[in-house]
């Protein structure tokens, strides 16, 4: 038995270390707005289930008076604790121990932490708050940051991982969250960029705030390196909770199975879809009506919103959703929604997630900007990801498919298991408008009246092309369903995918587009 | 049918919409921020030499007016701690330099006139 002095002794150290940078330092952190670091921890981990690690580390630093001065934890908690009552990893950079910079032994807490949730397969979730490097460690910093980084990648498709940013993430620093699968922002507290507004301002005269440079709502709209946005630190918590809820614990594990419900009347699938293709509706609400409680959990809701991206599940099971989004940019394919689709179809395949294809695009968006911004090698990213992907695949067309659009979306020459098409689909090289006009250039030309010839002709294409009949005649569409069945079609297509598989070449890795 | 209404609501909180050309037919959608502000592409005018970087102007080499050959430094522009020469792209003349030493200039400025 350790005697009463000794176990004082051990709750003395223990409290120390946990008044982090100590009471100033808290109330300037509470001043920003944000909770400390040892209170987000708490916040997110089941009650209680929270076991620190290494709490009473100190760094080895001995140059600019570093000797002399103590960092409790080294800036940075880790631990292990469960949410939902299963078990992840967690570290939380204290911002109130010299601004939670990164030094040696701080990144070699991160790498421990990140090696046991990869040992143990579990998720780790990182709550990044640092104001960068710690410069008086010098090139072991950096160092710190390349470990991290590199383990960031070996457990990438292996355990999930999630970065949170909850105060600044700066220069290098950025590369961690970059490198994980979800990265969650909280408005007005969430600062992410490589090169902060003060140098952008010396060395080059442009002036912008940190918020318009790198904060939240810039990333979750304009640059899409993040992935969800809250307006608080208790809102993106309650997010992580929910995102988990639809996740496996690894690659070798499945997501665990939801309570069973049947979509809410309200989505009333047969009345979501007008047949006029070029009126837009909300493809989302397609989605909640075939989905257990109409629940739909969105992905990167506010970059590239002509994809819509996220989880939801049939029958208890955790399905991944693509769909092109009729409502924003007529839901065409661009540099972005590429990269956002394909990036998630990778996801879902890494993870043992079902996905499920919404169909309905006039096809690539036009424009110099879109050619030079590279939209042929963004747009290979959805064909790579489809073709590669051996999760069960099902795609639902539900009203246009042209021309690449049609390829890239999950078609059967990308192996998909399950072809469905609803009764308005128009499955063809490209819209009759376009079509008309090439095929039937000539008699427009000479007609007498080219509009009305043009308007005849496109009827005819319409007649002929526009449907899915022909492309279910050569067996591209597996079967023509009516809008209502679809809930039952793609369960039927889960229920006999279970045991799915299929091969791939043998190769050390394939080289996609990025 | 009360719970459609509820749908439709959401929507008309929502930007009204807008239209957009793809392969001859006109759909009804909303257009993004990003959109809306992507650049549109111009020829790019030989005679007018831009900042390729946004950076200072450290030195100026020559006065209006002035005959060049290909290849004659105009300027240096300063960025990123290195001295970028611009060259004169064709044998010609100096017609307006708009620059002055010392001032810092954004990407794509316009710098000098040649003929």
């Amino acid at each position: 038995m350790s005697s009463n002095k000794k176990v004082q002794e051990l709750k003395k150290r223990r409290e120390e270390v946990q008044q982090g940078g100590g009471e100033q330092a808290i109330q300037k952190q509470v001043a920003m707005g944000k909770l400390t670091a040892r209170e987000r921890i708490i916040k997110l981990c089941d009650e209680g289930s929270f076991n620190e690690y290494d709490m009473f580390v100190e760094h080895e630093a001995r140059d600019f008076g570093m000797d002399r001065k103590t960092l409790h934890g080294d800036g940075v908690i880790t631990g292990t604790g469960t949410v939902g009552g299963r078990p992840i990893c967690i570290y939380a950079q204290d911002f109130t121990v010299a601004g939670g910079s990164l030094g040696f032994m701080h990144a070699r807490k991160i790498t421990k932490i990140m090696d046991h949730s990869l040992k143990m397969r579990m998720p780790l979730i990182g709550i990044n708050d640092s104001g960068g490097a710690r410069i008086q460690e010098g090139v072991n910093s950096l160092a710190g940051y390349g470990e991290i980084f590199f383990r960031n990648t070996l457990a990438s498709g292996v355990i999930p991982q999630i970065s949170v940013i909850l105060g600044p993430c700066a220069g290098g620093a950025v590369y961690s969250p970059a490198l994980t699968d979800f990265v969650f922002v909280v408005d007005n507290i969430s600062k992410m960029f490589i090169t902060g507004p003060e140098v952008i301002k010396t060395v080059l005269g442009e002036d912008i705030s940190m918020e318009e440079l790198g904060g939240a709502r810039v990333h979750s709209e304009i640059t899409g390196n993040a992935h969800f946005f809250s307006e608080s630190e208790d809102e993106c918590f309650d997010q992580i909770k929910s995102l988990l809820s639809y996740l496996p614990w690894s690659n070798t594990d499945v997501p665990a199975r939801k309570e069973v419900m049947e979509p809410l009347e309200k989505y009333n699938i047969s009345e979501i879809v007008p047949s006029d293709k070029r009126q837009p509706y909300d493809v989302r609400n397609v989605i909640r009506a075939v989905t257990d409680g109409s629940d739909f959990f969105e992905v990167q809701e506010s970059w590239a919103a002509n994809m819509v991206i996220g989880f939801g599940t049939i029958r208890g099971r955790t399905v991944g959703f693509v769909a092109n989004q009729p409502l924003v940019l007529a839901g065409v394919l661009d540099v972005d929604s590429s990269d956002k689709a394909g990036r998630f179809i990778r996801y879902c395949d890494a993870f043992n997630i079902p996905l499920v294809t919404l169909v309905d695009l006039p096809g690539y968006l036009p424009g110099v900007d879109q050619e030079h911004a590279g939209v042929i090698r963004h747009g290979a990213k959805v064909l790579y990801a489809y073709s590669e992907a051996t999760v069960p695949k099902i795609t639902v067309i539900l009203r246009k498919a042209y021309g690449g659009g049609y390829i890239a979306m999950n078609s059967r020459h990308l192996r998909a298991d399950f072809v469905f098409a609803w009764p308005d689909a128009e499955v063809a090289v490209m819209g009759p408008e376009g079509a008309a006009n090439i095929i039937f250039r000539k008699e427009i030309a000479s007609a007498e009246d080219p509009d009305k010839m043009r308007a005849q002709k496109v009827q005819e294409y319409k007649e002929k092309f526009a449907n899915p009949y022909v492309a279910a005649a050569k067996g591209y569409i597996d079967s023509v369903i009516e809008p209502w069945e679809t809930r039952k079609s793609l369960l039927h297509a889960l229920d006999v995918s279970g045991e799915k598989s299929v091969g791939m070449p043998m190769k050390k890795h394939g080289i996609p587009p990025f | 049918m009360s719970n459609k209404e509820n749908i439709s609501k959401k929507d008309q909180s929502a930007p009204p919409m807008e239209s957009l050309e793809i392969g001859g037919a006109l759909y009804a959608t909303r257009l993004t921020n990003k959109f809306r502000n992507r650049e549109f592409w111009d020829k790019p005018d030989v005679k007018k030499i831009e900042a390729i970087i946004p950076g200072t102007i450290q030195r100026i080499m020559v006065k209006e007016g002035v005959e060049v050959s290909t290849g004659t430094a105009l300027l240096i522009l300063e960025a990123m701690k290195m001295r970028n020469e611009i060259l004169a792209p064709f044998s010609g003349v100096v017609r307006k330099i708009h620059v002055k030493k010392g001032e810092m200039v954004p990407k794509s400025y316009l710098l000098i006139e040649m003929d």
